[in-house]
Formats: C-alpha cells, structure tokens, sequence
C-alpha cells in the first residue's frame, strides 16, 4: 500500500505538477493577451518550428560546439594542472592565491577585455571564454581529490617499483577521479552558462545570440523558444553526463557500498 | 640476505623529538622466516616502512644482499596491514595482480602466467574479474598475497597481514603463508603483534622493546615443520616458548608513546 503511494507521488512530482503548471500557465496567457508572455503553445509551435530543425545547423550547432570544445579544453587543462598542484606542497603555496583570485572574478567582468584580447569575436573569443571559467572546478577538485588519496595506495604503488607517470597513471588519476567528474559536473553546467553569455556579445550564432536579437526586436516568441532550448540543453547535457558518470564510476558506488569511505 | 643495521627513527628535532626506533640491528638469511613482535605503539610499520625502502631511517642502514637499501628494492614485496587501501578498487584482481608486472621486462604471456600461477596458489583463479570489494577480507588479503608472489620478489615483507581478519580465517591465511613459502621458496619478514602466530610460523622471532626501540632478544624457533595449527601448538616446546616471549613482552608493558599507526586489535600483550 504504502509503495503505491510512494510511486503515485512520484509520478505527481515528475509529471502531474509540471504539466498542471505548464496548463496553468497557457489558460493565464491566453486569457491576457499579452505579446510578452505568449502561451506554451504559441512557444512549442515556435520551438518546433525553429529548432526541428530548420535553424538547428545555423544556430544550435554552433552553440554545442562551443560548449564541448570549450568543456573539453577545460576538462585536459584542469586535470594536467591540477595534479602536479594536487602532489606537492609548494606548487600549490605559490599558485593557490592565483587559482583563488581567478575563480572569484565574475565571468561578465572578462566578457569585453576577451573580445579585445583575443582579438576575435568568433569561435575563440567564445571557445576561449567558456574554457577559463569551466577550468576552475574542474581544477580544484582535481587538487583536492589528488591531496585526498589514501597515502598507503601510494604507498603501495611506490613498494612495487612503478615510476612517477606510471604512478599517475594507474593510481593518482583512477584514485582522484570520482571528485574529478563531480568537478566535471559543475563545470559542464557552466559551460551552457558561458555559452549563452558569450553569445550575447559580438556574435552572429548561436542561441544566445537568436535569445537576444529576438529581444531587441520585441518578437517574443523565438526569444521563449530559446530560453526553452537553453533549458532542455542543460537538462540533457546533465542527463547524458549521469549515465557516462553511473558507467565509469560503477567500481567506486560498489566500493563504498561495502567500505563507507 | 637483509642486514639491518643499528636503524633508528627519530621524528621531530629538540627535547620533543620523538625516538620512535632507538637502534635495531638484526639480520635475515635466505630462505628464511623471521617475525617481529614487539609491543603495542613500538615502531613496527616505522621499521617495516624503513626496510621496504619507503622511508629513510635517521641512522643506520638496510642492507639487502649487502646493497644499501635507499629506495623500495626490486626484490622486495610489501603485504600491507589494510589490503582495503592497498588492492586499487578501480581496478579487477586480474588488474591489481598484474599492477606491479607491468613495468616489468616480461612478454604478455609471461605476465598473464604469472598472474595465472600466483592466483592459483592462494585459491583465487575463480575471481580474477572479479573486483577486491566484492571479496571478504580474507580473501582480499589473499589477492595481496598473491600480488606479491607474481612479483617474484626473493624477500616477502608483510605488516600486520592478518590483524583485520578474523580467527579462524587467521589461521587459514597464516597455513596458506607456509604453504606458498614452501613453493615459491622465498624469504619472509613477518611483522606481527601477536606471539602466538608468529611463534607458530617463523624459524626466529625477533623482540622488540617499546620505544624508543631496540632488539630486546631474538628466540630462535626449532619446531618441526610442516607446522600444524592444532598439533603444533600442542607441543611442548610451542607452549614453552610461546611463554618466553609473552614474558618479555609484558615486562616491556610500560605506558608508551604510540608512535605507530596500527590500531591496537585487542590481542593480549
């Protein structure tokens, strides 16, 4: 009985309410008329319409684009650098300070200086961009996760005679790993916030671009069905990382199943 | 074979210093098996972890096959006390075994045998894919056992092995000990707190004092072998002895400065 109950409320929460909510929502919208606040249909019809798939190659692809190499760049750079912080003492006395100063800036702050720097308003001024900012995460918690390996795995590794990469290797990263994809977790949400930010700025695709013309052009529909877009994006880019996440870490969730640690 | 020679260990400078290991000299022949008693917080591991190569000791030397030892020796595996941290849970038994072969000048298949004969001689081939977790303790130390043997050190070290496990699964490991002792005819430093094991399985036992700490005596165990864990521990000589070394023990039963990280399981010492 009470497992019923328990999949009935589930069900509500994962269906039921959003669907009241979004039906809510189109019998307010429809009653007032309002160019700013279209009705869910009027925005599905857009979103279909735009995104399946007419303008999924000028605008949408782009935009992915951007995210995985610029979550890729910062995924390589952050765990190159963040092991040798995570090993020694003294490179981290010297660069936290930095990492620390760098990861409080508010992303907005770097936006103008990265399109004169770089002297680009295309894939990598915004390429650039998404990389700096999802860096930080996936930095720190590659030191963290380093500094926080048990001492007799490595221990045991040094024993057996394995060098300082094969130590790397085969130790420090698989040891480190699980707090480096939380880490990658963190980052990759960023990186559709990044992606929207930088698109906003001298650009010409994109769906943060598409968001902010239709903006400044008062036509709020394809503004609604790009904030949709943005919304499922994220959505799925989290999902897919679950199920990649729940594949390469299968040994650690056993582990600490048995061991608590 | 391994000649340790006045090694101490001390932590800290100035009056606060702490003498973890004062001055232990003793050595090991081949073919060998020597175990170090000593009591609770005496510099145990210290001494293990200055043999195996992992840590320098602030005087003496270790000497293995007269070569000083300055960082872990080729011929040399270390069974550690926690295989929870020690086997990589990222990885298969088949994976952790083959760990330290893979730096090694061997073919594939001289690898994969290796791994084979090593697993099949603690009674594991059964769970070669499967992870250590998934194993009990005994058998997890027994994936570090044979680890060790694939790396076909001539000096096996083991510290604490068997403090985790149970009993009755003690007393199988430490027969399983012997009997890989006996086929792969290697040299065994056996560090324990327990006298009753490391009577019934070494050819000498080393005692230790607690710290700041020296060889208190070395007894040297003649029981017949193979050893037995019921017959063996009948005899005479067994009780005798085991009786001489619990009383050098609690005569070294003065509250001390545990400098040694290994939890105390509750044997009486």
């Amino acid at each position: 009985m009470s497992r019923r109950v328990d999949q009935a409320v589930k069900l509500a929460a994962e269906i039921a309410v959003p669907i009241a909510i979004v039906a809510a929502w189109q019998l307010w919208a429809v009653n007032r008329d309002d160019p700013k606040f279209p009705p869910p249909s009027t925005i599905l019809a857009k979103f279909q319409d735009m995104w399946l798939f007419s303008e999924f190659g000028t605008h949408v692809v782009p935009s992915l684009e951007r995210i995985a190499i610029g979550f890729g760049i910062a995924v390589l750079a952050g765990i190159v650098i963040g092991i040798p912080l995570g090993l020694s003492r003294p490179a981290r006395l010297w660069t936290m300070p930095h990492i620390e100063y760098w990861r409080a800036m508010p992303p907005p702050a770097l936006l103008p200086i990265s399109i004169i720097l770089l002297h680009s308003i295309g894939n990598l001024q915004k390429v650039s961009f998404i990389a700096f900012f999802c860096l930080f995460p996936v930095l720190l918690n590659t030191i963290d996760g380093v500094r926080g390996i048990d001492p007799t795995f490595l221990e045991t590794a040094r024993s057996y005679g394995l060098g300082r990469l094969e130590r790397i290797r085969r130790v420090v990263l698989p040891a480190a790993f699980p707090q480096i994809v939380a880490g990658m977790r963190n980052s990759l949400s960023l990186a559709v916030i990044m992606m929207v930010l930088s698109e906003y700025f001298s650009s010409t695709s994109g769906v943060g671009y598409v968001l902010l013309i239709s903006k400044n052009t008062f036509d709020f529909g394809p503004m609604w069905a790009a904030i949709l877009l943005i919304g499922v994006l994220g959505y799925l880019l989290n999902a897919l990382f679950s199920i990649v996440e729940r594949e390469l870490l299968a040994w650690h969730r056993g582990w600490r199943a048995v061991s608590g640690g | 074979m391994l000649e340790t020679k006045g090694i101490a260990k001390i932590y800290g400078t100035g009056p606060k210093a702490t003498h973890a290991l004062e001055d232990v000299s003793f050595t090991v022949t081949d073919g060998e098996f020597v175990c170090v008693v000593g009591p609770s917080g005496c510099g145990k591991t210290t001494l293990l972890k200055c043999i195996a190569g992992l840590m320098r000791p602030t005087r003496g030397e270790v000497l293995l096959r007269g070569k000083r030892v300055v960082e872990p020796p080729e011929e040399l595996a270390l069974v550690f006390q926690d295989y929870s941290r020690s086997l990589m849970p990222w990885s298969t038994v088949r994976n952790n075994v083959l760990l330290p072969l893979r730096h090694k000048r061997l073919s594939t298949a001289e690898r994969k045998a290796l791994v084979a004969e090593s697993l099949g001689s603690v009674g594991l081939t059964r769970f070669i894919d499967h992870y250590p977790w998934q194993l009990s303790g005994g058998m997890q130390q027994r994936v570090a056992i044979a680890r060790a043997l694939a790396y076909q050190p001539a000096i096996l070290l083991m510290d604490e092995p068997f403090a985790s496990v149970d009993a009755q699964t003690r007393g199988d490991l430490e027969d399983l000990v012997l009997r890989v002792r006996e086929q792969y005819g290697i040299t065994i430093l056996f560090v324990t707190h327990d006298i009753d094991e490391s009577v019934y399985l070494a050819d000498r036992v080393v005692v230790l004092t607690h710290s700041p700490t020296t060889v208190k005596e070395i007894v040297g165990v003649s029981l017949p072998r193979p050893r037995d864990q019921i017959a063996t521990k009948e005899l005479a000589d067994f009780i005798n002895l085991r009786g001489h070394v619990y009383r050098l023990i609690r005569r070294e039963l003065t509250p001390v400065t545990s400098v040694d990280a290994v939890p105390n399981s509750g044997t009486p010492v």
